[in-house]
């Protein structure tokens, strides 16, 4: 058993020395030469346009490559939507390093970061309708961004001062989930709603690789193809379910799942946001059309640990996370548009200061942020009341008066 | 009256007959469920009668039909999923726990999932493994769920009706050995509260507490007591989540003993919990300590044992007897 698990494991962690021996060996090994190949390039970090399973509309360099699938999805994008596109990557970044600071400081308990993944999600986040709807991981600060839920409230949870806390409905942006893959049932129940009421709207559920091992994901391909679904699996590929590679969840690129489940997969390059737009817009567009469930894989980093509780340097190396800074997201854009002219030093400025202002207004609410009152724990525990839940409250009330008797002496 | 004979399997398809003809948003989600009527055919016709889009033939995977009914619960449905046997349950166990239980609370009060769990269970079929089981302590464990299970045709009925129209989750048991029991459904009748249980037997000597198969064994119970001169009231508690105390301590109060009967095992099982609270509420009258009648720890035994295993009539009996001589 071990002699197979180390060949695929030896093949990616030595792919960007020596891909030529290493990685035929692995192939054998495996019996798939496609996995082998996609395998070995992401450990190198030279995933390239030139890589016909990866969908790239920008180059690391900022340099738009044309796609003749893809491109009619961003053709009519103006100066102003890519400037757009490149403020919500900024504002993200920022708000997430604000609550990694903030977890710092004692104020949240923890926080799971999206450094590296912008591109994939504010892409594929700007690619929904207000109408379409949303059931993210816990990551998902971008996508909520472009939902326009108030980054405050992603934060009640991981300071503890509820489980969840924001109306779904609201912005058809559902509950943080953190069961891993969960999820995605919920998401294929929902859009078999939606075809069930005749809407033309689409459901996109998030998950990751790690998230791909889960009986629940591929329940919910099975659904979502059964009963052909309007809904978009995207999955953030961001190499590490926190200390266990991809190697450690499949055995074949995961956007090739799809195909068993007689729905198509797309792996797209997650650090680039136009090409993460399209992909999902095409995606979004065959679940309008009828034409049933997309998976979408974005090949992307988690640049940070996978919460502020984890330690990467344990178990990854400092020369693959360099590799994958070189191909960052928000770079990479800016230097989009900076070759095109489409934004000036006025620009970068505004989002800059921008930024500044988001940080503080979120630090500020943190901070301000009250405990819930102690019978908070009794609320909501049923939409339709429960005598125990009514009892034990009463109870508790009464034990804590007592305190306040003694007190009040 | 509309009052009509009918097996207790036959009430719960009538039931849900109703419940699609009356909200459109009710759907009936499971494995068979649909062309073949379920394999009790509890959901018989249905399919014939509301369609493929209302009455659902799912995939075999029991994690996807929870999963997708909090789903569409979430779109407005009103989802009443099958599961087919008790023992199959646990692929969804997961779904049910996390998410089903959780996500009213999670959402402070925004969501609601009214989602139906029907679960055939308990024993006395001679059933091979995992088709026997009687799971309903685990998830009365878990707060944001609903635990019910009627015992007859008339309660099937009803607490189907009033299950569908909850805004919480609720887990139906059907006690499926007593499927084909008859019994009078008014189905113009007013039910009383779902979760309210019911003095079945009136008695003075001792109280003996059931829910779903084992109502009508301490039916019996009480009457072979009666010839020995005993005088037993029997409770049928109908929902285990939430459980009626005031009912079961206003009986006890009276009698000063109790003997709590189910199939599922003794240990952790719904009797502890009551005898606990019982314990506590009428503590200065009980003349004996709350007995239990129930399952071993033990996983649920071969067919052939299964007589050996249950709680029948001399095992409830004995209860009785040492409760007594107490």
């Amino acid at each position: 058993m071990t002699v197979e698990g180390t060949a695929a494991r030896t093949s990616r962690r030595s792919a960007g020395k020596k891909s030529g021996t290493s990685g035929t060996k692995a192939a054998g090994t495996t019996g798939t030469k496609r996995a082998t190949r996609t395998t070995a390039k992401k450990g190198s970090g030279t995933v390239t346009a030139a890589d016909p399973d990866l969908v790239q509309l920008l180059t690391p360099e900022g340099q738009r490559v044309k796609n003749a699938e893809y491109d009619r999805y961003v053709a009519g994008i103006t100066p102003e939507e890519l400037r757009g596109l490149y403020r919500d990557m900024v504002l993200t970044r920022r708000f997430d390093a604000e609550a990694t600071a903030l977890q710092r400081q004692g104020e949240l308990g923890l926080w799971a970061s999206l450094l590296g993944q912008e591109a994939a999600q504010i892409g594929s986040g700007r690619a929904l309708n207000d109408d379409d709807y949303v059931f993210p991981t816990y990551r998902e600060h971008g996508v909520a961004w472009c939902r326009g839920v108030d980054p405050v409230n992603l934060l009640g949870m991981f300071r503890g001062v509820n489980n969840g806390g924001w109306d779904p409905n609201s912005n058809n942006f559902h509950l943080y989930t953190i069961v891993i893959g969960s999820q995605t049932l919920h998401a294929t129940g929902y859009a078999m709603g939606v075809a069930k009421d005749g809407a033309d709207s689409a459901v996109i559920a998030y998950f990751g690789d790690g998230a791909s091992s889960q009986g629940d994901v591929a329940e919910s391909f099975t659904f979502s193809a059964v009963y052909n679904a309007p809904v978009v699996f995207f999955c953030q590929n961001n190499q590490w379910a926190i200390s266990e590679p991809t190697e450690r969840q499949t055995r074949v690129p995961l956007y090739q799942r799809a195909r068993g489940y007689g729905f198509p997969g797309v792996r797209v390059d997650g650090n680039d946001v136009l090409a993460c737009l399209a992909v999902t817009k095409w995606a979004l567009e065959r679940a309008r059309a009828g034409e049933g469930p997309t998976l979408v894989e974005a090949f992307t980093y988690r640049m940070g640990a996978h919460t502020t509780s984890d330690d990467p340097t344990r178990y990854r190396s400092e020369e693959e996370r360099l590799a994958w800074e070189a191909k960052d997201p928000i770079l990479r854009l800016r230097r989009h548009l900076e070759a095109g002219k489409h934004a000036d030093e006025a620009f970068f400025a505004e989002v800059e200061a921008e930024s500044e202002a988001l940080g503080k207004r979120v630090r500020e609410a943190v901070r301000a942020m009250p405990d819930p009152d102690h019978f908070a724990i009794f609320e909501n525990v049923y939409a339709d009341g429960h005598a125990l839940v009514d009892e034990e409250r009463a109870q508790f009330a009464a034990y804590q008066a007592s305190f306040a008797d003694a007190e009040g002496v | 009256m509309a009052a009509e004979k009918m097996a207790l399997a036959k009430a719960i398809n009538e039931s849900l007959r109703r419940a699609l003809e009356e909200d459109p948003k009710v759907l009936i989600m499971g494995e068979d469920v649909g062309r073949l009527g379920g394999v009790f055919r509890v959901t018989d016709g249905l399919q014939k009668d509301f369609g493929e889009s209302r009455v659902i033939d799912t995939p075999l995977a029991e994690s996807g039909i929870v999963g997708t009914a909090i789903g569409l619960a979430l779109r407005g449905y009103r989802p009443v999923v099958e599961i087919q046997f008790d023992g199959f349950v646990f692929p969804a166990y997961d779904q049910i726990v996390t998410q089903l239980a959780k996500m009213h609370a999670r959402s402070l009060g925004k969501v609601k999932l009214p989602v139906v769990v029907r679960i055939p269970y308990g024993g006395g079929i001679g059933a091979v493994e995992h088709h026997s089981e009687s799971p309903e302590a685990l998830f009365a464990h878990v707060a944001g769920l609903k635990i019910v299970s009627p015992s007859n045709a008339s309660d099937a009925y009803w607490m189907m009706q009033q299950a569908v129209q909850s805004d919480d989750p609720v887990i139906y048991f059907e006690p499926k050995r007593r499927y084909w029991d008859k019994g009078e459904v008014d189905v113009e009748a007013i039910p009383g509260p779902l979760h309210k249980a019911r003095v079945v037997r009136e008695g003075t000597d001792l109280t003996l507490a059931a829910y779903g198969p084992m109502v009508k064994l301490c039916h019996e119970v009480a009457a072979a007591a009666a010839e020995e001169g005993k005088s037993l009231e029997v409770l049928d508690l109908r929902s285990v989540s939430p459980l009626d105390f005031d009912t079961i301590q206003a009986s006890v109060e009276k009698t000063g003993r109790l003997v709590v009967v189910h199939e599922a095992p003794v240990f952790f099982g719904s009797g502890a919990e009551i005898a606990a609270r019982i314990t506590e509420r009428c503590f200065y009258h009980l003349e004996a300590p709350v007995l239990r009648v129930g399952g071993f720890h033990a996983p649920y035994p071969p067919a052939r044992l299964e007589e050996a295993y249950l709680p029948d009539l001399d095992r409830v009996l004995d209860a009785v007897d040492r409760s007594l001589a107490y």
